[in-house]
């Protein structure tokens, strides 16, 4: 009786159904493999050279010297914190006004497309090639590492507080309208209690990101712990270098743990 | 012949969920547990396959001791017991055939799992129970792609791939619609009927519980208050296991629903005329 | 007789906010004044005039040279693909290591997987490939390693979350057929959290195209190494197609992004 049952199952395939069309994906797959492979020229001589520093770069992670450049180090980190906060605050207060004038369902229609356009540039363009133009135009040091950083923060708030803003109960909204209150009104009662929270805690997280990045724009001029740790590498003083890392990472581990406390706090 | 001697459980939170629980449930029989939420069945049961770690007493199945092993012989012994969760608790995005496979999960070696590559006679009687779930059309299907009943058919037909000794049935209804509920458990005693398979059962309806049980045990505070006959289950009994006030409300609630059933089969068979 | 006076809040709690807000502002200045000590304000204020400079050289664009970024664009592409692929491949040990439930040890590995994430999400992929430059020399190498250990951080971080995600009912099934470690991982895990693994490395690719694009600024290959090139020649016509190349780039990869993910999900 149990015979007249089948010995064999193929699973079917859950997103491609189509044994061809799979086929010819998996070898197209493999082909870009060979290909992009290919491309990676790999001097193993300068890599078996680099093996010595790289053990020297961990030892010096292992082994962080925080003393012989702590005057750089100090100077860098002042640099990026001051920028960091700077930068988030401006930024925030720059973007709120763009991040409403980017909702749709709040503004007429030229408003909300000038808004998403400065969104979109804002966002498409890198933090280190802002920072290069930047640094060009108003020269090396920290203020152009503050614009850069305003500049991604704009477009980084003004979009998800956009989202929001669109995604919110409209009933809350339709109530405020209906007891004949003003545009700013509606600002007040009916979108701000909604989204106050959820800006503070974006505004945290942005601060975040934006120590993170105050470390990179440095390389390109634009001041700040990135700047040092670039002069440190140059010069091969890993262990240096280890300590800069460190440093960062304890940041960055300070700054998440705290802004977590922080949000929970003022919720 | 599973036989419970004392077992008692301890959560870490200091709640005594189980105190010396005995029990023996010989082959063939299905028994219903009840009692009201928190008196420790579901407790009760996963201590049996040590989903939950029982803190005294001792567990036979078969004459193997189950509360000292470990590791692969924990496992070894847990395949031989089937178990039904309340809601079906399928691998969501797998399909109803692997799911009923991973019934076998506990003979199979990893690589065969692996890479689904069940042997004939496993593949065979997964087909097998399908068909006797009333399944065989859906086995390519993804598992969340059924309704309710037909999931909790894929997980009778899972825990009866393992080749079970004994089935641990957890709620199996309660996520269900009446009707459903009733075709569920009468699968459920046909299948123990036809394999002799012994099978405790959790069950938070009364009704249906006295409608499919051969023997019931009533649970109160991790205590076996009640342990006879359905015929047995008297409104004092109920009165103890549940207390006054509470098996009043579910009197109350299960004769509304015995009304709300009995109109919808009245239309039904209307339809149907 | 009802009260007249109503306020949302107490006066305590009412200058206690006054008060944060007021430490704001002071911090600010203060920050500030730091940040603007050694800005030469005469810079700034020929600002203006300078972006005036620049933008002029950049228009038109030196369309001519688009023909010599292909093969750039073409490695920077295989830097962010690769680079994602060796990032997820080092990320899903760590994500498992870091999951509270699917950790072996959660009092010795799983400490060390989380330091592991936020070190990797701490050090953007410019300074590992400014490190890996100074290691292992220039070239693609450099950025593919570069583009895999920031990922390891971004990828395990939101994986591991996925992994803690997980409805433990489908798990403790797998665990009650008999199944061993390895198989309730493969049967209970594996499937509920693959959708997720495919859209957190379709996003985290794109991401890394976009950052990929700038490495060569520091000689780890791709279309960076052109950019930097054109610039320290102040070549800005040249820089000015780079940008747009780099910009459409990044829109076609966004693209492809969102309609891998909504295919998956």
């Amino acid at each position: 009786m149990i015979a007249q049952y089948p010995t064999t199952w193929r699973r079917p395939h859950q997103i491609v159904p189509d044994r061809r069309l799979r086929i010819a994906l998996q070898i197209g797959v493999l082909v870009y493999l060979v290909l992009a492979f290919s491309t990676v020229e790999v001097n193993w001589q300068r890599v078996t050279e680099g093996m010595e520093r790289g053990q020297r770069f961990i030892m010096g992670f292992l082994q962080p010297d925080f003393t012989s450049r702590w005057r750089d180090i100090s100077q860098g980190l002042i640099e990026s914190l001051t920028m960091t906060l700077t930068s988030t605050v401006v930024g925030v207060l720059i973007s709120v006004p763009i991040g409403i004038g980017a909702a749709r369902n709040l503004v007429p229609r030229p408003v909300y497309l000038v808004c998403r356009a400065i969104v979109a540039v804002s966002r498409s363009l890198q933090e280190v090639i802002v920072a290069i133009f930047l640094v060009a135009m108003f020269g090396f040091g920290p203020f152009a590492g503050f614009l850069t950083l305003t500049f991604a923060t704009i477009g980084f708030i003004a979009k998800l507080l956009a989202d929001d803003i669109e995604e919110i109960d409209e009933t809350q909204a339709e109530a405020i309208r209906a007891t004949g209150g003003t545009w700013f009104q509606l600002l007040d009662y009916a979108i701000k209690p909604q989204i106050m929270p959820r800006l503070i805690g974006l505004s945290l997280y942005r601060l975040d990101i934006n120590f993170r990045e105050s470390a990179v724009i440095g390389i390109v001029g634009a001041g700040g712990i990135g700047a040092t740790l670039n002069t440190s590498i140059d010069r091969y003083e890993y262990d240096s270098a280890g300590a800069i890392l460190l440093i960062i990472i304890a940041i960055v581990m300070v700054a998440e743990y705290s802004s977590s406390y922080l949000r929970k706090f003022l919720q | 012949m599973l036989e419970l001697s004392s077992v008692s459980k301890t959560y870490r939170t200091g709640d005594a969920a189980l105190s010396d629980v005995s029990l023996q449930v010989p082959k063939g029989q299905i028994v219903g547990l009840i009692g009201p939420s928190g008196a420790g069945k579901s407790t009760l049961i996963r201590c049996i396959n040590r989903l939950v770690e029982p803190t005294a007493g001792d567990i036979v199945l078969g004459g193997k001791s189950l509360v000292s092993l470990g590791g692969r012989d924990l496992r070894r012994q847990r395949r031989r017991i089937g178990m039904i969760f309340q809601e079906y608790a399928l691998v969501e995005r797998l399909t109803v055939m692997e799911n009923v496979l991973s019934g076998r999960l506990g003979y199979v070696p990893f690589w065969r799992s692996f890479l689904r590559r069940y042997e004939g006679a496993d593949i065979q009687r997964a087909y097998q129970l399908l068909d006797r779930v009333g399944l065989l059309a859906h086995a390519n299907k993804r598992a969340d792609a059924l309704s309710g009943g037909q999931r909790q058919r894929v997980g009778i037909a899972r825990a009866l791939a393992q080749d079970p000794d004994l089935l641990l049935v957890d709620e199996p209804t309660a996520s269900l619609d009446p009707k459903t509920s009733r075709q569920i458990m009468r699968l459920l005693t046909e299948i123990c009927a036809e394999r002799n398979l012994p099978a405790i059962v959790n069950i938070h309806d009364v009704p249906l519980a006295r409608q499919f049980m051969q023997r019931i045990v009533g649970l109160r505070a991790g205590t076996v208050v009640f342990d006879d006959a359905p015929s047995a289950l008297t409104e004092d009994a109920l009165t103890e296991i549940y207390g006054a006030e509470d098996w009043d409300a579910m009197r109350k609630g299960d004769d509304e629903q015995a009304e709300a059933e009995s109109d919808a089969l009245r239309q039904l068979a209307e339809v149907g005329a | 007789m009802l009260p007249v006076d109503w306020c949302l809040r107490s006066r305590a709690k009412r200058i206690a906010i006054w008060m944060g807000w007021l430490a704001l502002v002071a911090l600010f200045v203060w920050c500030w004044q730091i940040m603007t000590e050694t800005t030469i304000w005469a810079f700034v204020w020929d600002a203006p005039r300078q972006a005036q400079d620049v933008g002029g050289r950049m228009l038109p664009p030196e369309w001519g040279y688009l023909p010599e970024l292909m093969q750039p664009l073409w490695d920077t592409l295989n830097i962010a693909t690769l680079g994602t692929i060796g990032g997820v491949i080092m990320a899903v040990p760590v994500a498992l290591l870091a999951a509270r439930n699917t950790t072996p040890s959660a009092t010795f590995l799983r400490p060390i997987a989380l330091f592991i994430i936020v070190a990797s999400r701490s050090i953007n992929s410019l300074i590992w490939a400014l490190l890996l430059v100074t290691i292992i020399g220039p070239g693609l190498l450099a950025g593919i390693i570069a583009i895999a250990l920031r990922s390891i951080g971004f990828i395990g971080k939101l994986f591991y979350e996925a992994i803690e995600e997980t409805d433990p009912k489908q798990i403790e099934a797998i665990q009650a057929t008999g199944a061993g470690p390895a198989q309730v991982l493969t049967y209970g895990v594996v499937p509920q959290v693959m959708p997720a693994l495919w859209g957190i490395s379709v996003f985290r690719w794109d991401i890394n195209i976009r950052e990929s694009a700038i490495l060569g600024l520091v000689g780890a290959g791709g279309i960076g190494l052109k950019l930097n090139a054109s610039m320290a020649i102040l070549a800005w016509d040249q820089v000015a197609v780079i940008l747009l190349l780099i910009l459409a780039t990044v829109v076609v990869s966004e693209w492809v992004s969102a309609v891998i993910r909504r295919t998956i999900i």
